[in-house]
């Protein structure tokens, strides 16, 4: 026992110099190259050189929105596939980002410009959350198909909004618009409120990782075991969704962290939820890191959407290890 | 795997002084589900030491009476339950979960499987009423987890996927996960699904075995013989709110049974043992 402990233990701190190495490359590279030393002085001294001050005024806060951002919808996605019990949830897949979009597009057509569209993007998230919540909570069943079935309803509705408002709105704004939706990390300038959200729901959720492993087995095995299955899984659902309306506020909607990184991380550690927790955060906020870092970089001075190479970087990953899982299970 | 002996690591932590109190008491419990009646209200008292078998035809509400009397009948479903169900001196409901899931443990009829899971952390969530919330599985419960394996005939299966398990095998997995669980009271929906004959009877042997060193046994079984030959009190459901309670002999007669399974049939007796036979 002691041996696979300390064999699981490892990989936290792989992902952890991994997520790192992420974070110093996001701000080393740019149009002005800052070495790693250089990033340290930037960091924790107090000279201005151009180099500091792009570290210290640019990189930083976005390679932190971005850190931020993913390692929450990678969180959010490990909680909605134990609380669906599926492991095809995401964290869109109860409305919570049609909301936040249905909101933060709204705000994009009416012509208002930041912080009224994070303004809105939150609101909406929220409004869909609740609507789902209490829908879904109706007749006190709170079953898993009532729950997901609400969900992809909302979800579907904010859908045709988000198509109407796309079609309806002046041309100079659609750009801006699909920015949001691919998710966008250009404007992110104040990461601190995502990762003390990120910090904070995962202090709290790790303490419930055993209950969410029995919770995994089915709803009847975990009361059976002593789990109250009631209160873990509202829990699970605020939480989840608390941390998608924050993330997609901060970044618009970045598809793919949410469903792929817990599902990368269980390929290469297992289920269990107290590692995949951290893990899930650690990878997920690596991914979006590096995503964003070739995003502003790849083609230059231009900027791509960060949503579209997450899934550029992701796709290629997921289906290496699918297939070296398919290849061990064979032997 | 041979059963004679219950290995010393999977006794019972909860001490139970009072032999002639039950463990599971159920006074006047009446089962309704959408205006149909499952059970008309009826006694029953399982003791450390008895082995209940629970029969009845498809539907007759087998699953639903033993959800009850595990005290975790569905939440907000259409099921109408009233009577009392005790553990001990104490209504179930009473019981703190965590305490309960101590004393009893349930086996499920289905266990879904929607993610990726080996036999020994499957078996090790049998641990998980014990230890608390900052607690992780010590060597201890390895240790026990082991000893369930084992007792089921699965040792050296610690590494292997659920996935690639026969359908029996992954019966006898969850067979050791509730062992593991080590509770006074065993509740247990069809335990023999998917077992060879030879594992129907080895589970059988554990079981009784089982309620030999102290814990009590309700079951949910189809066979009539094996029924007849390892539990002590017979429940019999008939399908229409009927119950009948009582010792196996009385109650697996030909004529009740005829009458519960809606089929008839004939008792036979060979070398003592009594067999059904379909008409």
């Amino acid at each position: 026992m002691k041996n696979t402990r300390r064999l699981r233990a490892h990989p936290l701190a792989v992902l952890a110099l991994l997520a790192l190495a992420a974070l110093v490359l996001a701000l080393s590279v740019g149009s002005i190259v800052v070495s790693p030393a250089d990033i340290i002085v930037a960091l924790f001294g107090s000279e201005g050189g151009t180099g500091a001050t792009v570290v210290r005024e640019l990189r930083l806060a976005r390679a932190l929105a971005c850190f931020a951002c993913g390692g929450l919808l990678a969180l959010a996605g490990t909680l909605m596939q134990v609380l669906l019990r599926n492991p095809l949830a995401d964290p869109y897949i109860l409305g919570v980002s049609g909301g936040a979009a249905v909101g933060a597009l709204a705000a994009i057509v009416l012509g208002l410009a930041s912080p009224w569209m994070e303004a809105g993007a939150l609101a909406g998230a929220l409004a869909a959350m609740l609507t789902v919540f209490g829908l879904a909570h109706g007749d006190g069943s709170w079953t898993q198909t009532r729950l997901l079935l609400t969900g992809v309803i909302v979800a579907a509705g904010c859908g045709a909004a988000i198509t109407l408002m796309l079609a309806l709105a002046p041309a100079a704004q659609v750009q801006s618009m699909l920015f949001w939706l691919m998710g966008d990390a250009s404007g992110a300038n104040n990461p601190w409120p995502a990762l003390a959200v990120l910090a904070v729901g995962l202090a709290a959720a790790l303490p419930f990782g055993r209950d969410l492993n029995v919770l995994a087995r089915g709803q009847l095995s975990a009361r059976a075991l002593g789990v109250d299955t009631r209160r873990l899984r509202r829990g699970l659902y605020v939480l989840a969704s608390l941390f998608t309306a924050v993330a997609v506020t901060l970044l618009g909607t970045v598809g793919f962290v949410g469903l792929v990184v817990p599902h990368l991380v269980r390929l290469v550690l297992g289920n269990d939820q107290r590692i995949l927790m951290p893990a899930a955060v650690l990878a997920g906020g690596a991914l979006l890191s590096i995503a964003d870092t070739l995003a502003r970089t790849v083609l230059a001075p231009r900027q791509l959407p960060v949503g579209v190479l997450t899934v550029l970087i992701g796709v290629p990953v997921f289906l290496f290890l699918l297939a070296r899982q398919a290849r061990a299970g064979e032997r | 795997m041979n059963i004679l002996a219950l290995p010393a690591a999977l006794a019972c932590p909860t001490p139970w002084d009072d032999a002639s109190l039950p463990l599971l008491t159920a006074r006047g419990l009446a089962l309704q589900r959408g205006g149909r009646e499952l059970c008309c209200p009826f006694e029953l008292d399982v003791r450390a030491g008895q082995c209940v078998a629970i029969l009845g035809r498809n539907g007759a509400g087998k699953t639903t009476l033993l959800h009850a009397l595990a005290g975790l009948h569905g939440e907000g479903s259409a099921l109408a339950l009233s009577g009392e169900v005790r553990f001990g001196q104490r209504p179930a409901a009473h019981w703190p979960a965590r305490q309960a899931a101590r004393f009893r443990g349930l086996l499920p009829q289905r266990q879904p499987l929607p993610f990726a899971a080996n036999v020994l952390e499957t078996v090790l969530v049998g641990r998980h009423p014990h230890l608390g919330r900052w607690e992780r599985e010590s060597d201890a419960d390895t240790a026990i987890a082991h000893a369930a394996l084992a007792a089921v005939g699965l040792a050296g299966f610690d590494e292997r996927d659920l996935r690639t398990l026969s359908g029996g095998e992954r019966q006898r997995v969850t067979l050791a996960a509730l062992l593991a669980q080590t509770p006074r009271l065993f509740l247990l929906d069809e335990p023999l699904n998917h077992l060879d004959l030879h594992h129907r009877i080895a589970v059988l042997e554990l079981l009784a075995a089982l309620a030999a060193s102290g814990r009590g046994v309700a079951m949910v079984l189809h066979d009539l013989e094996l029924a007849a030959r390892y539990a002590d009190t017979i429940v019999l459901l008939d399908g229409d709110g009927g119950v009948t309670v009582g010792p196996t002999a009385g109650v697996l007669t030909p004529q009740r049974l005829s009458h519960a399974f809606g089929h008839p049939l004939r008792r036979f007796e060979i070398e003592g043992r009594a067999v059904f036979l379909p008409e």
